[in-house]
């Protein structure tokens, strides 16, 4: 019973707030809102029996990433989304873009539909599923290293190049000041 | 024990802890201004009780009674959040830290309980991952205030602790191969012991560089001189907590207190053999004792580093922190792999 409470308190504040972080307007709340729904993810993969996946979850996107998801819109200190709203000019207020977005967002429905009813399992009772050996990173590395080598080099390849791209971008052109 | 005894030393370990960091916090800032006084050929804070000791309470006092100041332009939510974020943090990191060894306290209990708040099995890693989550208080702080010096104090701190937080966790996985536990209170423990009967088997001697790693990236992370870009204050006044007063701004020392705590004694317990190392105190169950008197010393030296290294410019930060200490980490982390692998098989 305690188990299914905290469950649903994490699933409701990720749900919650992922929402919010597209249903409000201030960017900055967008980013805390975002890190908050990473954290409740975090908690239901600890109830999965999963620590090292949900320390990874924090270490790495709401720790690092949404960092610099910060510090970028510190930077550009745009804290509102005021423009699209007020100018009936926008490029954002043609009524292809409303439609386009309607569109994606059917599909992307249609997806979820669609790979959740391939899902099985989804029925059994929460806490049940204690796979000890998907926490372990022991045995975490041995997939990753043997299975799914060719997802994470593939992956380690698409990082470096967008490193590269990112270094080239922020390079001062010689003699530029 | 009965089952119902359970929950109540729970609740005083965690009773204990809390207040243990907050009276730490108070310590250290006296330490801090003694230890400086020293430095600098004076007395330091020497009125409020005998030689000054009672110093760090009329501090409080006195910005609990000051008014609270809220900037006009100011972000009314993110302005209170940031503060009680940080320290928030900071109490929580601590949570997953081991201080000591199973104890009875003296036979006081009928099954012996483990010195520390909470026995995670991945402890290291969730320190690293709240510790980090840190970051967010003062970043905010910076934005919240609606205040230039604010705003680069905040952005400076991003960027210093995203860079030093990778030498860091690289420092903190050399540890973690040679114990192979992710649990701070298993890589203690495999730190018992001795070599040749004299040399205490702590990872400090296996892994000279990473503890030098850790501790330079620790500081960094806690965001003390020479580290202490954020609120550098000849060039931001006060850098990212300029716009606060009152409680909001005491909440920032005092979490950047218990974070240098916390650091001191993850230090303590990764490298330095937690509450190993004098053996007869060990066996008397005081081996906190031990543990505490390593913490004290990491601490000094924090203290010490202040009050004689100057503040590196903030390219020197950056060249540093990206050219030599994560480079250093890494070879570290590849030459420790290669050995522990070698050598086990």
């Amino acid at each position: 019973m305690p188990e299914t409470i905290v469950f649903y308190t994490f699933s409701a504040v990720a749900i919650g707030a992922s929402a919010l972080v597209i249903g409000q307007r201030n960017t900055m709340y967008s980013v805390l809102l975002l890190i908050a729904s990473f954290g409740a993810l975090s908690g239901l993969y600890i109830q999965l029996d999963a620590p090292f996946v949900a320390m990874a979850q924090i270490i790495i996107y709401a720790g690092a990433i949404m960092v610099l998801f910060l510090f970028v819109v510190m930077l550009l200190n745009a804290p509102r989304e005021d423009a699209a709203e007020w100018d009936r000019a926008h490029p954002l207020h043609h009524p292809n873009i409303g439609r386009f977005g309607a569109l994606l967002a059917t599909l992307l429905i249609v997806q979820l539909a669609w790979a959740l009813a391939k899902v099985n399992g989804l029925d059994a009772p929460v806490g049940a599923r204690t796979d000890a050996s998907v926490g372990s990173v022991v045995e975490m590395g041995r997939v990753l290293f043997t299975r799914h080598t060719f997802a994470f080099e593939a992956t380690s390849v698409l990082i470096l190049v967008a490193m590269v791209g990112a270094v080239i971008l922020a390079r001062r052109e010689s003699g530029e000041q | 024990m009965e089952i119902y005894l359970r929950p109540v030393v729970i609740a005083v370990m965690i009773f204990v802890v809390f207040n243990a960091l907050i009276m730490a916090s108070a310590v250290l800032v006296l330490a801090e201004r003694k230890i400086m006084g020293f430095m600098q050929q004076r007395y330091g804070p020497y009125l409020v009780g005998p030689h000054g000791m009672l110093q760090p309470f009329a501090d409080i006092l006195k910005l609990l009674f000051k008014e609270e100041l809220r900037p006009k332009g100011a972000d009314k939510w993110l302005f209170t959040l940031a503060p009680i974020l940080s320290v928030v943090t900071a109490f929580v990191a601590f949570a997953a830290v081991p201080f000591g060894a199973e104890t009875t306290i003296f036979g006081l209990l009928d099954e012996p309980i483990k010195l520390g708040v909470a026995d995670v099995n991945v402890a290291v890693l969730l320190v690293f991952a709240v510790t980090t989550m840190g970051v967010y208080g003062i970043v905010l702080a910076g934005w919240a205030s609606n205040s230039k010096y604010s705003l680069f104090g905040g952005l400076r701190a991003s960027a210093q602790m995203i860079s030093y937080e990778l030498a860091y966790a690289t420092s903190l996985a050399a540890v973690i191969l040679l114990a192979g536990s992710l649990s701070l209170r298993e890589v203690v423990d495999a730190q018992a012991g001795t070599w040749f009967g004299f040399i205490p088997r702590w990872y400090v001697f296996l892994q000279p560089i990473g503890f030098l790693i850790y501790v330079i990236a620790g500081v960094a992370e806690t965001n003390r001189a020479p580290f202490d870009f954020p609120e550098a204050e000849q060039e931001l006044v006060a850098g990212y907590n300029t716009e606060y007063s009152s409680v909001r701004f005491a909440l920032f020392p005092q979490a950047e207190y218990i974070n240098m705590v916390t650091m001191s004694a993850v230090a303590a317990d990764l490298f330095l053999g937690g509450w190993h190392g004098v053996p007869l105190l060990t066996e008397l169950g005081l081996g906190w004792l031990v543990f505490l008197a390593k913490v004290g010393v990491i601490l000094f030296g924090y203290i010490w580093m202040r009050w004689t290294v100057p503040r590196y410019r903030y390219d020197q930060l950056m060249q540093f922190g990206w050219k030599w200490l994560f480079p250093a980490s890494v070879l570290n982390l590849i030459v420790t792999a290669a050995l522990v692998l070698y050598l086990d098989a």
